[in-house]
């Protein structure tokens, strides 16, 4: 009976590279049995139209986020530098490409 | 909401290179010439890209005869693939093969219009699957046959069949890369998968030696430096075939047996069963357009 | 603040919800209800397409249909990868829609009797499910609106390619002309229930709309689908199946006749032409598959030196 039936693939996450000089962005997840059929079946679900020249896949377990109630300890202590952002240098717009 | 843009609510989302998502497609054959090459019979050309076409053709209908049926979504997904790949390298040859013949027969009067002794596959391509074992055990000496044989097509002296072997060629690795890893994970599963495994070899090896038996034709082609001996494909395939069955823990490939006859046009009942399916629509409404 | 808070605040901000805030557990069921029923819709999808893609009657027609019926496997597994990220179970999912404790689609009940009716699914149907779906790829919960945007760019293909094919064969001969008439007069009203039941009696519409999991009621997308399909119907030259179909200048709309909502209870509750046979196909091959996917999981364990 039904209850036989077993999906015990373990999920995976999946992130490609849309073309050379972009990052890696997460696209979604897929269950495999292992790191080779999860490639396999990353080309076929992620990259069916010609979408990117590279793939990564990581066992979803094996990812490690900072929770939702972390995100003050986190992000908020680069929220004050602003330096960090280009638009804080106030450029003349006379000088050009910059 | 025009018909002609459905997806104007996605204005904030207009940034594709975000998604991953593919542009750039091209035709592999634009820009080659299609003249026959000095000292070749287009006889020979035409009967040549009909075996290899058929081949791909009947092999892609059982592969398709398994959507919606395949062991997980990953799979549906990846037959579909193999079977869109070779249905693709089917239309190619089908349309040299008509180009080259000059009566106007084009891919689909050669598909649709043809009695089956009118195909020249190799019948281990007709053979219908009797589970996923044996549509794997099927799959791995089809392709790592066929891998072989358009990588060395590669080099043709006929600039289309050179085309279709470079295209074709990314397309045969991945399927014997695919049906390589289902057959050592079959072998090597359980108890229940070994034994499916091993009776899926022994169902389809009698019709391996078939594969390597050269046709009157490929020898001319072969002679010209247009097509392959098949014969020159065995190291190759021997090779591989013995490594996979190792790491999947099966006994060796058994030696391969003599056969012959789909290249000449002999075929079972199973290939009257795919044409029946195939071409019945199709001439069923003459003078349709679809 | 706590989660709730954040929660309310995200929602009135018009922003996403992701996998690991917290959210209220009506939410998140009702999240995992509507995402699996709409990837067991992809997947169940596939069978009255997929019986046509051996017989398809060009290899272009067949390489066309074979890789959308190709692309609804990967829409559900999109789905079932959100669905997912809220705790779910592809399995699970799985055994609840094949023994019948979760809905798909009624569509997907009615029988494809002609080639013409791959087209006219790829028109109307897949017309109808980008009217649906194209405001879900603002949904309140992330991975959802993601999956959205993904499947709302390849669906864009299945509708131009089911109206090419109708508007080739409305070229051909007089029987395919009839085909294509008899496909239409039988896929209109189905696709109209599309939609769901009238605003007046969809249960649970209004929450979802607060939550903004939904963001237009069913009687606005029929109409809008209604609106858009009349113009393309006229440049097919085929009649829509319905005599009380006529502008209205006071609305700016189409009117358009009562739909059979009796017909559309029969479907859901399961009594539809199709019902059975949909549900059966798809467990024999999810039971035929069992030893693969087991084997594959040993393998894998035994590569991983863990006890098989």
């Amino acid at each position: 009976m039904s209850d036989d039936i077993k999906h015990e693939w373990p999920l995976f996450e999946v992130f490609v590279r849309a073309k050379r000089g972009l990052n890696h962005v997460h696209v979604g997840s897929l269950r495999a049995a292992d790191h080779e059929m999860a490639l396999h079946h990353a080309r076929d679900l992620y990259t069916r139209r010609n979408e990117g020249v590279s793939i990564w896949v990581v066992r979803s377990d094996d990812v490690v986020s900072s929770g939702p109630d972390d995100k003050d300890a986190f992000f908020a202590p680069s929220g004050d530098k602003v330096y960090r952002h280009p638009t804080y240098y106030s450029i003349p717009d006379s000088v050009p490409h910059i | 909401m025009s018909f002609d843009d459905a997806y104007e609510a996605l204005t904030d989302h207009d940034d594709d290179t975000r998604w991953a998502y593919g542009t750039g497609f091209s035709d592999p054959l634009a820009g080659v010439p299609t003249a026959v090459p000095d000292g070749v019979d287009p006889a020979d050309l035409v009967a040549y890209c009909l075996m290899l076409g058929d081949d791909a053709l009947v092999m892609s209908h059982r592969l398709q005869q398994w959507v919606t049926r395949a062991p997980e979504l990953e799979d549906e997904m990846a037959l579909a693939n193999i079977g869109l790949d070779l249905l693709g390298q089917a239309r190619l040859l089908l349309t040299r093969a008509g180009e080259v013949e000059g009566t106007g027969r084009d891919e689909d009067a050669l598909a649709y219009l043809r009695e089956p002794a009118a195909f020249r596959h190799v019948r281990l391509a007709e053979r219908l699957d009797d589970d996923f074992a044996h549509l794997i055990a099927r799959l791995l000496v089809f392709s790592t046959w066929r891998l072989a044989l358009l990588d060395r097509l590669t080099t043709s002296r006929d600039p289309i069949l050179a085309a279709i072997g470079a295209k074709g060629v990314k397309e045969a690795t991945y399927h014997r890369e695919y049906a390589a890893g289902w057959v050592v994970r079959l072998g090597d599963g359980t108890d229940v998968s070994h034994t499916r495994m091993r009776a899926a070899v022994d169902g389809v090896e009698p019709l391996a030696g078939e594969l390597f038996e050269p046709h009157q034709v490929e020898l001319r082609l072969a002679a010209a430096g247009v097509g392959v001996d098949p014969a020159t494909l065995r190291t190759e395939y021997d090779d591989v075939l013995a490594e996979v069955h190792r790491v999947a823990t099966l006994p060796p490939p058994p030696p391969l047996q003599e056969g012959t006859g789909g290249r000449d046009g002999v075929h079972g009942p199973e290939l009257v069963e795919i044409l029946t399916e195939m071409q019945e629509l199709a001439r069923a409404n003459p003078g349709g357009v679809w | 603040m706590d989660g709730a808070q954040v929660f309310e605040e995200t929602i009135a901000k018009d922003q996403r919800v992701e996998p690991r805030d917290w959210m209220p557990e009506g939410y998140r069921k009702t999240m995992i209800r509507q995402i699996a029923q709409h990837a067991h819709s992809e997947i169940i999808g596939m069978q009255p397409e997929g019986a046509w893609i051996t017989r398809a009657p060009s290899l272009r027609r067949k390489a066309i249909l074979l890789a959308k019926v190709q692309d609804e496997a990967g829409h559900g597994l999109y789905l079932y990868s959100a669905a997912e990220t809220l705790g779910a179970d592809r399995g699970d999912l799985t055994r609840r829609l094949i023994e019948g404790r979760q809905k798909y689609s009624s569509i997907f009940n009615y029988p494809t009797l002609t080639f013409a009716d791959v087209g006219v699914i790829g028109w109307l149907v897949d017309g109808a499910a980008i009217c649906n779906q194209v405001p879900l790829c603002r949904s309140s919960y992330g991975p959802y609106a993601r999956a959205m945007i993904r499947i709302c760019k390849e669906e864009s293909f299945h509708q131009r390619q089911g109206y090419e094919l109708l508007a080739t064969m409305m070229r051909g001969t007089a029987a395919q002309r009839e085909m294509v008439q008899d496909a239409t007069n039988r896929w209109w009203w189905p696709s109209l229930m599309m939609f769901g039941p009238p605003d007046k009696d969809s249960p649970n519409s209004a929450q979802s709309m607060a939550w903004k999991i939904k963001r237009h009621s069913n009687d606005d997308l029929r109409q809008r689908f209604v609106d858009m399909s009349v113009p393309q119907a006229e440049a097919l030259g085929v009649t829509l199946p319905d005599p009380a179909l006529r502008w209205n200048a006071e609305r700016d709309h189409y009117d358009f006749g009562e739909i059979d909502w009796d017909e559309f209870k029969r479907v859901i509750a399961g009594s539809g032409p199709m019902n059975a046979e949909r549900l059966a196909h798809r467990r024999r091959a999810d039971e035929d598959g069992a030893w693969v996917r087991e084997a594959a999981a040993a393998h894998a364990a035994k590569r991983a030196g863990a006890p098989a």
